[in-house]
């Protein structure tokens, strides 16, 4: 029953390094995002929010589409990437993560800007009559207040680019080895004739995975909640 | 040195504050809502007045005129909350050393075990605020400030958040750090017992103005200034010297500027500088010196001036050798006895009215009668 073919393996190991990259990759956006929503006021703020919260109800579809015309080999930013940077996202397991991350951001963004919401401006207050200046009281205060809220956010863009379908496949299609991450693949499984068994097999490996994911960050977020509480 | 000159206006209220302090402990003295920590907000820097200038020590916090505004983190003035408001991720050994990070090369640091040991919180020092009680948060919180190495510390009803016994515990160590740490102090109370125990300078502030500025006992001792500080009896305060005990009689003898005082045993060592709050309903006026009276304290003065309070009262404001006291007695009394100002009188207190009290058993409706207090000082 566990006999895992190398292609399954291949979208194992695909998917984790996807969730790790998105996960990872949109953490400095997220926290700017969050401290932008949560602290900023500006006008069109309703607006930034709106857009951030975009992916979460538009059908996934949509956003890989989207992301299709914008960042594909002919797209204006895609050309322009690839041109300056080399960076080309258009069928490449890149593409992969740029999509989850995007999938995964509204998450991440209101975990972080919850927390944030939490943090008593008074003891930013009081750091700075203490001699710190913005940056150090971001760094020594707010930033470790914040740290259960950043953890948060973070599993749920690693979850939620574990689960991610719609806009990867839109996006970056299905290519074995590059893009064929294991939700791709329980897909293809089940589409082939006698695939059934290895669908099931990488079903059972999704359920593993979110799962220590979530425990993982449970115990990690009740140690650092234990810390901020101060006792 | 501090220089306060400020003008700001929040909704509907008004703050127009100017006044000079020098050394010591500052009390900003006023009913709550008088515009107290709006004004130490703005030294902090945690507001910006509309217009003004605040200088300490010879250098410009903010000036409007001339476009000056240090922020708050660079003014170097350290503030002591009412809540505290510890860091609640970090020890407070971390805590205590926040603030001399960014202080390093500014100024010579205070060093952490002199502060530990003036506030007494050596065995807290790795422990995290969520487990320290009221007062030591509060204990912690004064020494945080101390090692920013500030020039000016100000304190906003730093006591208000905590029960009496609190209050008790901390208030020696206020005494000690208003007496050995060489930082002036900005203290923000509506306690018109912690003023008196506290202050060497009182700022009587009251809608948005300063009304009076001077030493404790010169504001303490002007009846027409009652009114505007809250509902508080007036009391004038007395500096004194414990001067001999007599064990036989168990009572006390305090001298000051004003002559002898007679007071229940007190227990402290001869020399000791206090101050005595003593209420105007306590004071008994006579004409000439009473004889063949039960009360043991007889004190010569000058009437001078007579402040009408209620139906049927007077507050009368007397010179005692440099010192005031205030004596409150009917109107009917006072045209009998013929009280104008200038005129001698004979102030009569009776020792049991001054009872050893421990100030911090005074809460918020004991301050509204307090009696005759002592205060180190």
């Amino acid at each position: 029953m566990l006999d895992f073919t190398a292609d399954e393996i291949d979208a194992v190991r695909l998917s984790l390094r996807v969730a790790f990259w998105a996960m990872l990759g949109s953490l400095p956006f997220g926290l700017a995002t969050a401290m932008v929503l949560a602290r900023g006021r500006f006008w069109g703020k309703t607006l930034l929010d709106g857009v951030v919260h975009l992916p979460l109800v538009m059908p996934p579809v949509v956003t890989g589409y989207l992301l299709l015309l914008l960042l594909g080999r002919h797209g204006p930013l895609g050309r322009f990437l690839a041109e300056s940077f080399g960076l080309v996202f258009a069928f490449r397991w890149t593409g992969a993560a740029l999509a989850s991350a995007v999938m995964g951001f509204p998450l991440m963004v209101r975990a972080i800007r919850l927390s944030l919401d939490a943090v008593d401006c008074r003891l930013e207050e009081a750091a700075g009559t203490l001699g710190a200046g913005r940056a150090f009281v971001f760094m020594l205060i707010t930033l470790p207040l914040i740290a259960p809220g950043i953890v948060a956010g973070m599993v749920l863009s690693f979850a939620r680019s574990l689960g991610e379908f719609g806009a990867t496949i839109t996006f970056v299609s299905n290519i074995p080895g590059e893009t064929r991450t294991v939700a791709s693949a329980i897909y293809t499984l089940t589409q082939t004739p006698g695939g059934d068994a290895g669908a099931l097999r990488l079903t059972l490996v999704s359920i593993a995975l979110s799962l220590v994911a979530l425990l993982a960050a449970d115990l990690l977020a009740r140690r650092i909640g234990r810390r901020i509480a101060g006792e | 040195m501090l220089e306060v000159d400020i003008a700001h206006r929040l909704a509907a209220f008004e703050l127009d504050i100017h006044f000079r302090t020098g050394r010591g402990l500052t009390a900003l003295f006023g009913r709550s809502g008088a515009g107290k920590t709006s004004v130490v907000n703005a030294i902090a820097g945690l507001i910006r007045p509309e217009r003004g200038r605040i200088v300490v020590d010879g250098s410009v916090l903010i000036d409007t005129e001339r476009g000056i505004r240090v922020p708050a983190h660079r003014r170097r003035v350290g503030y002591v909350f009412q809540e505290g408001r510890l860091f609640p991720h970090l020890t407070v050994r971390q805590n205590l050393l926040f603030g001399r990070w960014f202080a390093r090369d500014s100024a010579p640091a205070s060093c952490l075990d002199d502060v530990v040991d003036l506030l007494g919180i050596a065995p807290l020092l790795e422990r995290r605020p969520g487990r320290l009680s009221g007062g030591e948060k509060q204990r912690v919180a004064i020494g945080r400030a101390l090692l920013a190495s500030p020039r000016l510390l100000l304190m906003d009803e730093p006591l208000a958040a905590l029960d009496a016994g609190r209050k008790d515990e901390i208030l020696p160590y206020l005494e000690r750090l208003r007496d050995q740490a060489s930082v002036p102090i900005v203290y923000v109370s509506h306690s018109v017992a912690e003023v008196t125990r506290l202050a060497n300078t009182i700022v009587l502030i009251s809608d948005g103005r300063v009304r009076a500025v001077g030493p404790v006992q010169e504001v303490m001792g002007r009846a027409e200034l009652y009114p505007l500080a809250g509902r508080f009896e007036a009391g004038a305060v007395l500096a004194v010297r414990v001067a001999a005990h007599d064990a036989r009689w168990r009572l006390t003898e305090l001298t000051g500027a004003f002559g002898k005082l007679m007071v229940p045993l007190l227990d402290a060592p001869i020399g000791t500088a206090l101050r005595v709050r003593i209420r105007a309903r306590d004071v008994i006026l006579a004409l000439t010196p009473p004889i063949g009276i039960s009360a043991l304290n007889v004190l010569a003065g000058r009437v001078e001036a007579l402040v009408p309070i209620e139906e049927g009262a007077l507050e009368v404001e007397l010179r005692l050798g440099g010192e005031r006291l205030l004596a409150r007695v009917t109107r009917r009394s006072g045209e009998a006895l013929g009280l104008v100002p200038g005129r001698q009188v004979f102030a009569v207190i009776k020792t049991v009215a001054i009872d050893r009290r421990s100030l911090g058993r005074q809460d918020e409706a004991a301050d509204l009668d307090d009696g005759v207090e002592f205060f180190e000082g």
